[in-house]
Formats: structure tokens, C-alpha cells, sequence
């Protein structure tokens, strides 16, 4: 709330009436906006704007997956054949899921429904460290079998795709040539970097749905003020947009080669 | 050129005059109220304050590379710590001083003021971009006090993934922070120009100086996170040592070029746009004439900001990119010649036939057409893939950017806060010294970069601590130069500092000019305006100024 005592006495009175203006719209209402409307309308925009800069951010590594996959094509089928479809596919559906579960906790905010509304941020946030926790396994598997570009990566699976027997029953690899088995590790530079980033944002995204889950319990989005759980709700979806062209990109593109 | 005679300053009577209570400055008091303020112009001056810290840092560091290069022989410093030294001076002059410059300060102070408008759309988010500045900021400091870094300030890769062993990691984390603060704030311009323009103020009604940051914010936004993952790629390299960059894995260090130009080459017009905004401002306001074809100098902004995305490869002709790259490149470099002379151009002909007086933001826009013409054109040379193939990292490029960024930008930048010092603080800087001041930089200007031009056609190569003896006459000259140089840059410093005490009371116009920002208070209310205004006029409209008048003369009397 503003200080009044602030505000000097030997003003002229329509200076006082600018200064005490804000004391008479609804607490949401920023004292810089002339309407609820205006208000809502501008930070939409401005949401909109900020998932362009992501889909900047994305593109650097989306160009350099194109530029190398034209390049070291045999490394990036045999770096792909790797990933677990399996597991890939689930977490698509999980996140999925959990974009559903998003879009109504914003249908519940906006025709005010508080219980509605938590449970469907909690089932959000959950389904979202699921995915984190399948995509844990995933590294983990990688981590095993030394496909960690830097730290100790191995060309085994690639020179000598037989001593990787479950992966060879799957595709019949040929082995590659140690020239371009070396370039599996740019594969998986940009897998853990796409993913990685891609985590980073989930992760972001999951300390915020905690925060509204704490704030829609004192039912801070229900008294007509959807646009954070609107705009939360965007940032979400894309989030899980980035992730269906990676499962594409990164699972599914070469899986018949 | 100092004709007392002829001067449209209008100052209230200084025996009755006092700055007008409340406003933004004395509303509240206490540190946390400005730590935690989310007025657009508190937040302007915390920028303000912050810049010029990291300006004089940067400024220091340049005086160490001047005096180093005073003598053939590499005698100051050692060269490896001269590298750090060129490494942080243009680390921190570009990303914490001239890209924040104008938009940060002036802009956050003004858009919403010329728009009409109470604050920026997003008050908290314009305050995090300050914390984020500000961290970047200190960032950058202590890495380069616990070693420093020298890569120069383009990180080039496999020299800054392999074979340096300084403070990579902290300095791009620090410019990935600095970065995101740019980009708030560009996103938080675009947002209030589209949404926030009081009623009447139409696109073209806007303000040249809108206009102009409304271009630089377009390329905040889409350039800076190519940058951001550039930086990330390259500390996941030298962290976990992932292979994207790395030949011996199969990557391409030219593909950190492109990312890191996609971003840097736009950032150079990021760092010059707003600062031509100030220009038409100024230039219209000493002239008293609407600027010259204000559609074409509107656009010619956007131009800049369109074509700026698709010249970047011209920093890599040197680097083994296809030939048939270099000539597109190329002639996409020439096109951006065309929007930067439609402004000079315009800029000449609103001079035409104008009432002109020299006060002192016009002397130093005066400064700023003349160095940015000669640092456009050599940007010419450059573009030209022949020429530039012989003069790409000698001196030439160094005096290239700097008549561009330091005679250009710095010139502008300080046109416009003297020109708006009277708004800001509601006093008036002391107009003979800073004449002085601003004659003091320009001859400082040229005597310290001109020598480099030719310093640069002969062959002396940049970023070296050491120079064959036949090029010393010239480095003094630029030595000297620089001293000057700084002397007209402590100047401002001084003496505006002196006149928030005894600076004489400003009124609401003293230039009589015709931004909304003009027509308030000075120093404003913390919600700019006591009614929102109607923009019932087109910007640069003195008729309308004099009707305005007429009617305040009727009304009191």
C-alpha cells in the first residue's frame, strides 16, 4: 500500500488525486495500467516475446544438429539407435500428460474452481519430475555404457556394434569405420545439450508450479486474476513443444536406417 | 561557436523558481527505496550510475593499453597480461557499457514518458534487469581480479575451449547474465511501445528516439539468447568437454563464429540504433524543424534492424567460409550503408534552413554525424571482401569501430543526457564548460583513432603488446590523443555532479521542445503525468508548441 504520509500537503490537489489514484481498482491491477484488460493483453504479448527469445535460444542448437547430422549422417543413425524409443515414448506421453493437466488448471483458474485448480497444478508438477526421473534412468543408462561425450567416451558400441548385443538384435548395425565412429560423440554432445537445456527448463518450470501451488492454496488465482497461471501455462507448453521435436529429432528420425 | 546571442534556452525566473514537490527523486528516501523501487526512472538512474562505474573501469583499462603501445616494446606489462588487459576493456565496454548505454538509462527514463505512458508494462521484471546487470557485472569484475581472461572479447573458439587457461568460464557466465538483462529490457520496450501509447499517439506520431529503441529491442530480443547458448556450448566445452566446437572430435570452431556473430554482429546496431534516436531529437529540438522525412528515418531504423541479421558472416571473410558466402555477405554488408545514409542524410537536410544554436548536446551531435559518417564509410572497406582481406585485424578495424561506437555512440550518448539533464534533474548543466567539455573530446576523438587508420592501412597488426619502431610516431599521437580524450570524458563528470546543487532550476522546457516528456514536470512525478495525456499533434510539431503557449499566456493572464 502506498504511504500517504508521502506525499507533501502544499501539492496542488490534482497531483494528490494522480498519487492516491491507485487506491481504487482491484489489488491485482498495477497502478501503471488503465484496465484489467490492457493489463492482461500486455503481459500475454509480453509472454509471447519471451518464447521467442527460447525459440532463439533452441535454434542455435537446432542448426548445429542439422549442419552435423548432414554431415556425420552414419554417426547420428548408429548415436540414435542408442536411445530407448521406450523410454522416449513415455516421457512424450508423460509430458503430454502434463500439458493436459496444465491447460485445465487454467481452465479451473479462470472459472474459479480453487480445489480444482491445485489439483491439477500438483498432478502438473508431479508428472514433471517423472519425466525428470525417466530421463535420470536414461543418462544413467549412458553413463554406463560410456556414451558421456568428454569423460570417459568409448566407440565400442560403434566399431563393434556385436558388444552391444541388445542394440544389434534391434537394428543390425554395421560397424563404422573409426573415422566416423568418432563423430558419435558430436551426437551425443548435442543429445545431452538439447536435452540438458530442455531439463534446465522443466526444472525452472517445476520450482515455479511449487511457488503456485503454494500461492493458489491462499487462492491468489481464483479471484479473477488468471493471466500468471495463463502465462505459466504457455511457458509449459512450450517447454513441451522443444521436447516433441527432440524425441523427433533425436529418437524417431532414424530408427528404419 | 559560442554565440550567446542565439540561444532558445528558457529558464524560469532563478529568484522565484524551485524544483517542483513532490517528484520521483524526493517522493521516497532510503536505499531500499530505490533497491526496490519499480519506477521506470529510478531504475534509470541506478543504470546510470552503474554504467558509468563500468565506463570508467573500461575507460582505465584503455589508458593502460595506450600507454603500453606508447613504446615499441612491450615494457609496461607483460604480453600476456596486456592480452587480459585488451580482453576486459572490450568485454566490459561493450556488454556492460554501450549495449545498456542509451536504452537503458535514457531509454527506460523516456519511452514512457514520450509515450505517455505511467511506467514500462513490467516495473519488477525492468528492476530484475538491473540485479541481472549488476551480477553480470560483478561477475566480470571478480573474474578479471582473480585473473582475468584473454580470449578477446569474441571468445574465439579452439583458442578460448583449448588452449587458454584464464577465467573463460566466470567471464561468459558473466556476459550469458548481462545478456539476459538486455534482453528484459528490450522485450519490456517492445511490450510498452505496442501496448502502452496514451490515446492519439499513433505509430507515427512516435518520437524518432521510440522509434530508434524500438529496432535495438528487436534485436535484443532475437539476437541475445543465440548468443546465450553460444556462451553455454562453449562452457559445457571446457567444463564436461562435450565436442561441438572441437575439430578433433569432428566439430567446427566456425560454427561458434556464426552463433556468436549472429549475435554480435546485430549487437553493434543494438549499441548504435538508440543512440541515433537521441540525435534526430536533438538535432530537431536546436533546429526547431520537424526532423527531415520522419517516415523514411523511422523505417530507415527497422531497415537497419532487418538487414543487421544478415551481414554477420562479414566478420569471418579471413576464416575459410565459402566464396560464394563472402560475395553475399558482402553485398548484403553494403545494403546497410543505404538506411545509415538515409538518417545522415535526413539529419543534413532538417539542419537545412532550420534555426540553428549550439548548445552543447548540439555540439556533440554535430560530433557524432561527422565521426559516424567516416566510421560508416570505412565500415565500407571492410565490407568489401578485397579490402578487407588486407585490412581485417590491423588497426584499421580498430579505428573503424571506435569512430563508430566511441565517436558515434559515446558522442550521441552524451548528447542526450545533457540534453535531457534538465528533465532528469530538474537543474541545467553549466553550458560553457560543457562546450568546452564536448570540443575537448572531439579533438581528443581524432587525434587518439584517426593515427589509426593509417596506422592500420600500413600493416601494424591489433592486439599485439609490441610494434615495429617505424609506427611509433603515430602511436604517440594516438597516446596523446587519449589523454585528452580522457580529460573530455572526467569533464561531465565533474561538473554535472557540481550542478545537482547549483545547477540553475530548469522549468518544464528549457529547450522548448515538443516530447510529451517536455510538457511535464521537471524532475517528473513518480507517475510522469497528473492526467494522461492526449496526443493531439504530430511529434516535432513546434506550431503546436507555440499555440500551447499562446494559450498559457491567455489563460494567466
Amino acid at each position: 500500500m502506498p504511504d500517504n504520509s508521502a506525499i507533501a500537503h502544499d501539492a496542488p490537489e490534482s497531483v494528490n488525486a494522480a498519487e492516491n489514484a491507485h487506491l481504487e481498482h482491484p489489488d491485482y491491477l498495477r497502478h501503471h495500467f488503465e484496465s484489467v484488460e490492457q493489463q492482461a493483453d500486455t503481459t500475454n504479448f509480453a509472454m509471447w516475446l519471451f518464447l521467442l527469445t527460447e525459440v532463439m535460444f533452441f535454434s542455435g542448437l537446432f542448426a548445429a544438429y542439422l549442419i552435423y547430422r548432414n554431415w556425420y549422417y552414419p554417426a547420428f543413425v548408429a548415436g540414435s539407435h542408442q536411445l530407448n524409443v521406450v523410454w522416449g515414448t513415455l516421457n512424450t506421453v508423460v509430458l503430454i500428460a502434463s500439458s493436459f493437466t496444465m491447460a485445465m488448471g487454467v481452465w479451473c483458474a479462470e472459472t474459479r474452481r480453487r480445489r480444482g485448480l491445485m489439483l491439477c497444478l500438483s498432478l502438473t508438477f508431479v508428472l514433471g519430475l517423472v519425466f525428470l526421473g525417466i530421463k535420470t534412468i536414461e543418462y544413467h543408462e549412458k553413463w554406463e555404457k560410456h556414451h558421456i561425450p568428454g569423460l570417459h567416451y568409448s566407440l565400442r558400441s560403434f566399431t563393434d556394434p556385436q558388444s552391444d548385443p541388445e542394440i544389434f538384435k534391434e537394428y543390425h548395425d554395421k560397424a563404422l569405420m573409426p573415422d566416423m565412429a568418432r563423430h558419435t560423440e558430436i551426437y551425443f554432445s548435442l543429445y545431452f545439450a538439447m536435452t540438458g537445456m530442455h531439463a534446465l527448463h522443466m526444472i525452472i518450470g517445476i520450482g515455479i508450479l511449487a511457488f503456485m501451488i503454494y500461492r493458489a492454496k491462499a487462492g491468489a488465482y481464483t479471484s479473477g486474476h488468471v493471466t500468471f497461471v495463463e502465462n505459466f501455462g504457455l511457458y509449459w507448453h512450450f517447454v513441451d513443444i522443444i521436447w516433441i521435436y527432440l524425441f523427433a529429432l533425436l529418437y524417431l528420425i532414424s530408427r528404419h536406417q | 561557436m559560442n554565440n550567446n546571442n542565439n540561444t532558445i534556452v528558457d529558464l524560469p525566473d532563478q529568484a522565484t523558481a524551485r524544483i517542483p514537490q513532490p517528484n520521483f527523486l524526493s517522493k521516497e528516501n532510503g536505499l531500499l527505496s530505490w533497491l526496490l523501487t519499480g519506477d521506470h526512472k529510478r531504475i534509470a538512474i541506478l543504470y546510470l550510475i552503474s554504467i558509468t562505474f563500468f565506463f570508467f573501469i573500461g575507460g582505465a583499462l584503455a589508458g593502460l593499453i595506450r600507454l603500453e603501445l606508447l613504446t615499441p616494446q612491450a615494457d609496461l606489462m607483460a604480453t600476456d597480461t596486456y592480452n587480459k588487459v585488451f580482453t576486459m576493456h572490450g568485454i566490459i565496454m561493450i556488454f556492460l557499457f554501450l549495449v545498456p548505454s542509451v536504452p537503458a538509462t535514457l531509454g527506460n527514463f523516456l519511452i514512457p514518458m514520450m509515450l505517455g505512458a505511467k511506467d514500462l508494462a513490467m516495473p519488477k521484471i525492468n528492476l530484475f534487469s538491473w540485479y541481472l546487470y549488476v551480477t553480470g557485472g560483478l561477475l566480470a569484475l571478480y573474474a578479471m581480479i582473480t585473473g582475468g581472461v584473454d580470449t578477446g572479447w569474441t571468445f574465439t573458439t579452439p583458442l578460448s575451449t583449448h588452449y587458454v587457461n584464464t577465467n573463460v568460464i566466470t567471464t561468459g557466465f558473466a556476459i550469458f547474465v548481462a545478456g539476459f538483462s538486455s534482453i528484459f529490457t528490450g522485450l519490456n520496450f517492445i511490450v510498452t511501445i505496442h501496448k502502452m501509447r496514451a490515446p492519439g499517439m499513433t505509430w507515427f506520431r512516435l518520437p524518432l528516439f521510440v522509434w530508434a529503441n524500438y529496432a535495438a529491442s528487436i534485436l535484443m530480443v532475437l539476437g541475445t539468447p543465440v548468443l546465450a547458448i553460444a556462451i553455454v556450448l562453449v562452457m559445457l566445452e571446457r567444463t564436461i568437454g562435450i565436442g561441438v566446437f572441437d575439430p578433433v572430435k569432428g566439430g567446427d570452431p566456425l560454427l561458434f563464429q556464426h552463433l556468436f556473430w549472429f549475435y554480435s554482429h546485430p549487437a553493434v546496431y543494438i549499441m548504435i540504433l538508440p543512440g541515433m534516436g537521441v540525435i534526430n531529437e536533438v538535432i530537431s529540438t536546436f533546429s526547431r524543424k520537424r526532423v527531415f522525412g520522419y517516415t523514411a528515418v523511422a523505417f530507415s531504423s527497422v531497415a537497419i534492424a532487418v538487414f543487421g541479421f544478415f551481414v554477420w558472416a562479414h566478420h569471418m571473410f579471413i576464416m575459410g567460409i565459402s566464396n560464394y558466402a563472402v560475395l553475399v555477405f558482402s553485398l548484403l554488408t553494403m545494403l546497410v550503408a543505404v538506411p545509415s545514409a538515409i538518417k545522415i542524410f535526413n539529419w543534413t537536410f532538417t539542419l537545412y534552413k532550420g534555426s540553428i544554436t549550439f548548445e552543447t548536446p548540439m555540439l556533440y551531435a554535430f560530433g557524432f554525424m561527422g565521426l559516424f559518417t567516416i566510421g560508416g564509410m570505412t565500415g565500407v572497406f571492410l565490407g568489401a571482401s578485397g579490402t578487407d582481406i588486407h585490412l581485417t585485424e590491423t588497426y584499421f578495424i580498430v579505428a573503424h569501430f571506435h569512430f563508430v561506437m566511441v565517436g558515434g555512440m559515446l558522442m550521441a550518448f552524451l548528447a542526450g543526457i545533457h540534453f535531457w539533464w534538465p528533465k532528469i534533474t530538474g537543474r541545467m548543466y553549466p553550458e560553457k564548460i560543457s562546450q568546452l567539455a564536448a570540443v575537448v573530446t572531439f579533438i581528443g576523438f581524432n587525434l587518439t583513432f584517426f593515427p589509426q587508420f593509417i596506422l592500420g592501412v600500413l600493416g601494424m597488426p591489433r592486439r599485439y603488446a609490441s610494434y615495429p619502431p617505424e609506427f611509433q610516431v603515430l602511436n604517440v599521437f594516438s597516446t596523446a590523443g587519449a589523454t585528452i580524450l580522457g580529460v573530455g570524458y572526467l569533464l561531465p563528470v565533474l561538473y554535472l555532479i557540481w550542478s545537482l546543487k547549483y545547477g540553475a532550476i530548469a522549468g518544464n522546457n528549457p529547450w522548448q521542445a515538443t516530447g510529451l516528456e517536455w510538457q511535464t514536470q521537471s524532475p517528473p512525478l513518480t507517475e510522469n503525468f497528473v492526467v494522461t495525456p492526449i496526443m493531439d499533434h504530430e511529434a516535432y510539431d513546434y506550431e503546436w508548441l507555440e499555440s500551447q503557449k499562446v494559450k498559457e499566456v491567455a489563460s494567466a493572464g
